[in-house]
């Protein structure tokens, strides 16, 4: 089931850095060196100072549920067999607009699809979590008071 | 130079609305635009301006072979799908009045009531590109990605479901006036909006538009030509597009206000180009893939303030024929057909030309929209 999902191409020249980073265990972001103006989804050039140069800022990993939707089919196969499930947009705490889409987990180890859905609230204090899905590390989010 | 009134619509065509039809897209198109040049009275030799979607299927060349049109000196297309619509008139204005052509014709010919043709169910198992931050997290369809944005919208001003079945309810009522309508013949009462299965929560079954096999075309002249026209002419008042700074289509999430979309950079330009204002429309055709749309869109044209748009909404003020602004006056994406909004443009049309089957009295102008959430287009029309 779980390798018929789709998985992003880790070899996209210009986000492999951040799956390289994902596989580490770490949520980086695009952060250019001559102006420090933080970008995403990556891109070539900074918006801001027009510079080529960038290094990858690793962030804290925290942030809120900034919005989220439950999705029912029809689906994809693999996502309709799982379905209804969770897709969140993450806030993160050293950037409000630096967001990333996710899905809220109970556990690093538990699959996306079994979070309970009343557990989604705008605003609830998140961490990430990389799950393993065949050679991509995909960060998910948990909430803050659980598991710890 | 402006183009302000100097081109109008002077034919309008299309095809049957369905599912399935056994025309291919190229076959649709070119029966839509023939109708629309009889509509006109115009003879397709004098043809010699082309602008449609970046996504048609059929191709200029295989048009004009077609349909015998040309030589065609002008031709041109517009990307990001349900924002193209309004664009493909106004360049064809753009065209005519700045003499590069001297009638234009712009369409769009679709074939997405089969499931296999929906864009999303049709991918790769690695994805690249913007969809890689996306789809991975089961974010798969527009109905998605357009729900995310939604849900932070209830969440920001208050609007409810309640607001959102107010927009289905209103197009549902109008295309419950028109023949042609996919839902001619289907009421929908709020309590079958409410009661229908989610597709995307917060966003239910009857927020989401039609799949639509049909097309639909227009043809473009000079002001002046149009005087001596089959039809009264519809000018072409204001037109405007917009890619708004870090905009990214359907899944504008990662820029600072992502609740301000292309609709608000769009009507600066629209309204600038005007003689009239917003409170002077009094019918307008809104892009409507998705409800919740509507309602930025209400506030991105300025009929209302900033989170106002769901009560805006309410004691059917979408609704004809009393309501403040009556929308989608044909019944819109939601239920005449989908056909990437081109029918709003001919609604629009129809509704200058007095012909529409919720007819607004006296309306000097009508706003035409594109899609909301994608890089966008608009058109004021005025009547003659």
């Amino acid at each position: 089931m779980e390798e018929q999902f789709l998985l992003p191409d880790v070899e996209d020249p210009d986000s492999a850095p951040f799956w390289q980073a994902a596989a580490q265990g770490q949520l980086v972001v695009q952060t250019c060196v001559d102006c420090g103006q933080r970008r995403f989804p990556p891109r070539p050039m900074c918006y801001r100072c027009r510079s080529l140069r960038h290094r990858w800022q690793p962030l804290s990993g925290r942030g809120t549920i900034w919005s989220y939707v439950i999705a029912h089919p029809p689906l994809l196969p693999a996502y309709e067999a799982v379905a209804p499930y969770n897709v969140v947009v993450v806030a993160t705490a050293e950037d409000p607009t630096i967001r990333f889409v996710g899905n809220l987990v109970e556990s690093p180890e538990e699959p996306f699809h079994r979070t309970k859905l009343d557990r989604l609230q705008i605003g609830a204090p998140v961490r990430v979590v990389f799950q393993r899905v065949d050679d991509v590390y995909l960060p998910r989010w948990m909430l803050e008071t659980s598991g710890r | 130079m402006e183009i302000k009134d100097r081109t109008a619509i002077v034919g309008i065509g299309q095809t049957a609305f369905g599912k399935g039809l056994p025309d291919t897209e190229l076959s649709l198109a070119c029966q839509a635009i023939a109708a629309a040049l009889d509509d006109a009275g115009i003879a397709p030799r004098e043809v010699d301006g082309l602008v449609m979607f970046s996504m048609e299927n059929g191709r200029e060349v295989e048009v004009a072979r077609n349909l015998g049109l040309g030589p065609i000196t002008y031709f041109g297309e517009v990307g990001y799908g349900g924002g193209a619509g309004c664009a493909t008139v106004g360049h064809a204005a753009m065209a005519v009045a700045t003499g590069q052509c001297r009638v234009a014709v712009g369409w769009r010919a679709r074939k997405r009531a089969a499931k296999a043709s929906r864009p999303w169910a049709n991918v790769a198992a690695r994805v690249s590109g913007s969809v890689q931050w996306t789809r991975p997290f089961g974010l798969l369809r527009p109905v998605d990605e357009i729900a995310m944005l939604t849900r932070r919208y209830m969440y920001e001003y208050g609007a409810t479901r309640d607001h959102l079945a107010n927009v289905a309810l209103a197009c549902r009522k109008h295309a419950n006036r028109n023949p042609f309508a996919t839902f001619f013949d289907r009421p929908l009462t709020r309590e079958q909006y409410m009661a229908s299965r989610w597709i995307s929560e917060p966003l239910c079954l009857y927020d989401n538009c039609l799949e639509t096999d049909g097309a639909l075309a227009v043809v473009v002249t000079s002001a002046e030509r149009a005087r001596d026209g089959k039809q009264p002419p519809v000018y072409i008042h204001s037109f405007a597009q917009s890619i708004p700074p870090q905009c990214q289509p359907m899944t504008n999430y990662f820029c600072e206000d992502p609740l301000r979309g292309p609709a608000w950079e769009c009507a600066q330009l629209l309204w600038a180009k005007s003689d009239f204002k917003a409170a002077d429309v009094r019918v307008a055709q809104i892009y409507d893939a998705f409800t919740p749309l509507i309602l930025l869109s209400l506030e991105g044209y300025g009929f209302c303030a900033r989170g106002e748009a769901g009560p805006f909404t309410e004691a059917g003020a979408l609704e004809w024929p009393d309501g403040r602004l009556p929308i989608n006056t044909s019944g819109g994406g939601l239920s005449e057909a989908y056909v990437h909004g081109f029918n709003l443009i001919l609604e629009g049309v129809r509704q200058m030309r007095g012909t529409s089957t919720c007819q607004v009295p006296g309306a000097p102008c009508c706003l035409v929209t594109s899609g909301e959430g994608v890089p966008t287009s608009a058109l004021l029309l005025r009547r003659a």
